[in-house]
């Protein structure tokens, strides 16, 4: 093969092929976005609420610990389908005075126990999280995680 | 060393060696914590630990490649860089922005997106000193020898710089969010920066085996195309459960299989030139490092990505432990032992001695690449377990944890040996050289 391949024609296969499966990967992307907006998620249901609890998710790098969707930092427990652990679907305040409860607990200072730092969140920030929580519940994504335990 | 201006290397690679110590020592108290859970959970808490780990991680591989490219650049395009005080300049910008970004998370001060989590004012400083290097190094090439080295290098400078451009986009949709969040990540890592990767090794390749340029040329070509073909679709294994379309299952399947072509094909590549050579360069600890980066990153990146990139593993494996053993060996093999293999290289050239401490530093090849298997294995082992236990049978995930603490433990101790390894490196390239043979440029052997 070595002889048979020059110099410039493996540049142009380089620059080609390159060229094709970013065309490819764009149109790809295109689809994927549009599916998202329109499918997958809910925008109807993307409140101001949803939002800033995102905000809140990211203010405290709740992902150098936790995973959501399955990325993350896998030190502590997957998120995306907290609200479903906890029972919002069937018990939705149930789920929320649960949520709270447990992260006004922390730490826990239970030895040989990984341990969450108090955040000190306001009602409001701890309401807003907990919407994000229940938003992201809802992404379609493809019957992923297998269980509750996520 | 031909151009003055090469020079400019030597302090990006000391920067860059000593953000690998904080890296390290950051990895080694986050394991610490994996082990001992209580261990500084409320003075240094485990999340801004292992921001540290990660951030410095991908700030002191950049800067092992600026250096390399202003080490390799005087050479390929034969003419000195256009601005040295332009590098400067950089190198300044970039280091204190990596250094406000440590103190910023030890003040608790982040934004929240993984590996993104720099406050906006130092992401956009790192931007322009991105472009300031950006600048300086495109006004050599274009003002010099055209290469396919120094073309294949800037390709991958220029999409890693374009790619960082979505880091500013976050939208309140989360899986729109995490659909481009990937285009920073994957296209970096298993994309452009395999750009990076392919032209420093041949670069390597050039100076030490003394194979023909046009041959080892050619064959960048055929890597680095294999590395885009199958890297761009590739991005597909991560849109298996994150809110996009089906498809990307078939897709992401598929050309993970191929993601392992280039990484194969970097093996072949390397260990065929050094072969076809029969040269012995002097520099063997440097050969050593070339040699075993593209064959660590063939297994890290691609065999361990493999093995998990199938939809049908994926959606038991994912997001576990699996993905962290995958994670630490692929990083190591593709863009740590690169770095280590070019520091290795110039280091020497850069500080006027002779290729020094060559055991030493080879002793640390084989403790740091041995300690990171070792780590690998036992998080894949854990990865396996949690897997089952999580994933099939449904157990809830902190009672499983508990019983993987034998795993934490044997990775702590690895962990502690790559610590050992890194610094023995360190000593080796930067410690003192009084007993070393000064190199005159008229004494210099085959050593270019």
């Amino acid at each position: 093969m070595s002889e048979r391949l020059t110099k410039s024609a493996a540049r142009n296969i380089f620059y080609g092929g390159t060229a094709f499966f970013i065309v490819l990967f764009i149109a790809l992307s295109v689809h994927t976005h549009l599916y998202i907006v329109n499918t997958s998620t809910d925008e109807t249901t993307l409140t101001e609420s949803v939002t800033r609890g995102k905000h809140v998710w990211e203010r405290n790098a709740c992902i150098n610990c936790h995973s959501l969707l399955g990325e993350g930092a896998y030190f502590a427990p997957e998120l995306g389908n907290v609200w479903v652990r906890y029972g919002g679907r069937d018990h939705a305040e149930g789920a929320r005075m649960g949520l709270k409860a447990w992260m006004r607990a922390q730490p826990t200072r239970v030895p040989g126990r990984r341990q969450m730092p108090q955040f000190n969140l306001s009602e409001q920030e701890l309401d807003d999280l907990i919407d994000f929580f229940e938003w992201t519940s809802r992404i379609d994504t493809q019957g992923w995680p297998p269980n509750t335990a996520g | 060393m031909k151009y003055s201006t090469q020079k400019l290397a030597y302090p990006y690679f000391i920067a860059a060696l000593l953000l690998f110590m904080v890296q390290v020592l950051a990895g080694v108290l986050a394991g610490s914590v994996y082990a001992m859970p209580n261990f500084l959970s409320e003075s240094l808490p485990f999340h801004i630990i292992r921001m540290i780990h990660t951030n410095a991680l991908l700030v002191w591989l950049l800067l092992g490649y600026f250096g390399a490219a202003y080490f390799l650049i005087p050479e390929e395009s034969e003419r000195d860089i256009h601005s040295p005080k332009v590098a400067w300049l950089q190198l300044f910008i970039f280091v204190f922005a990596a250094l406000a970004a440590v103190v910023s998370y030890l003040a608790g001060v982040h934004e929240g997106r993984e590996f993104l989590e720099q406050p906006l004012w130092i992401k956009i400083l790192l931007v322009v000193a991105f472009l300031l290097f950006l600048y300086n190094v495109s006004m050599t090439v274009l003002k010099g020898r055209k290469t396919v080295v120094t073309t294949i290098l800037l390709l991958g400078m220029w999409g890693a710089a374009l790619m960082f451009l979505f880091a500013f986009y976050n939208p309140g949709n989360l899986a729109l969010d995490k659909m481009y969040w990937w285009y920073v990540v994957h296209i970096w890592v298993e994309g452009v920066w395999e750009l990076i990767m392919a032209s420093m090794l041949a670069f390597l390749l050039i100076k030490m085996t003394g194979v023909d340029r046009e041959v080892i040329e050619k064959w960048l070509y055929v890597i680095v195309g294999l590395a885009l073909f199958s890297g761009l679709l590739g991005t597909g294994h991560h849109y298996y459960w994150i809110g996009t379309p089906g498809y990307w299952q078939w897709i992401g399947s598929i050309f993970s299989v191929l993601e392992v072509l280039p990484f194969f094909a970097m093996v072949l590549w390397c260990f065929h030139m050094v072969y076809r050579s029969g040269r012995n360069h002097p520099n063997k600890a440097a050969m050593l490092w070339s040699l075993g980066c593209p064959v660590m990153a063939f297994f890290g990146a691609g065999v361990w990505g493999l093995l998990h990139s199938f939809s049908q593993v994926n959606f038991y494996s994912h997001g576990t432990q699996i993905t962290a053993a995958h994670g630490h060996m692929a990083f190591y093999g593709a863009y740590v032992m690169l770095n280590l293999a070019f520091f290795t290289y110039a280091l020497p050239q850069l500080r006027n001695a002779q290729p020094y401490n060559q055991i030493l530093n080879m002793w640390s090849f084989w403790v740091m690449t041995a300690a990171m298997a070792f780590m690998t294995f036992t998080l894949t082992f854990a990865g396996v377990l949690q897997t089952h236990l999580q994933r099939v049978v449904g157990m809830g995930f902190m009672e499983i944890q508990q019983q993987l603490d034998l795993f934490y433990w044997m990775r702590l101790l690895a962990g502690v040996a790559f610590l050992v390894g890194a610094l023995m490196y360190l000593y080796a390239t930067l410690g003192p050289t009084t007993k070393q043979v000064s190199s005159s440029p008229n004494m210099q052997p085959a050593a270019r």
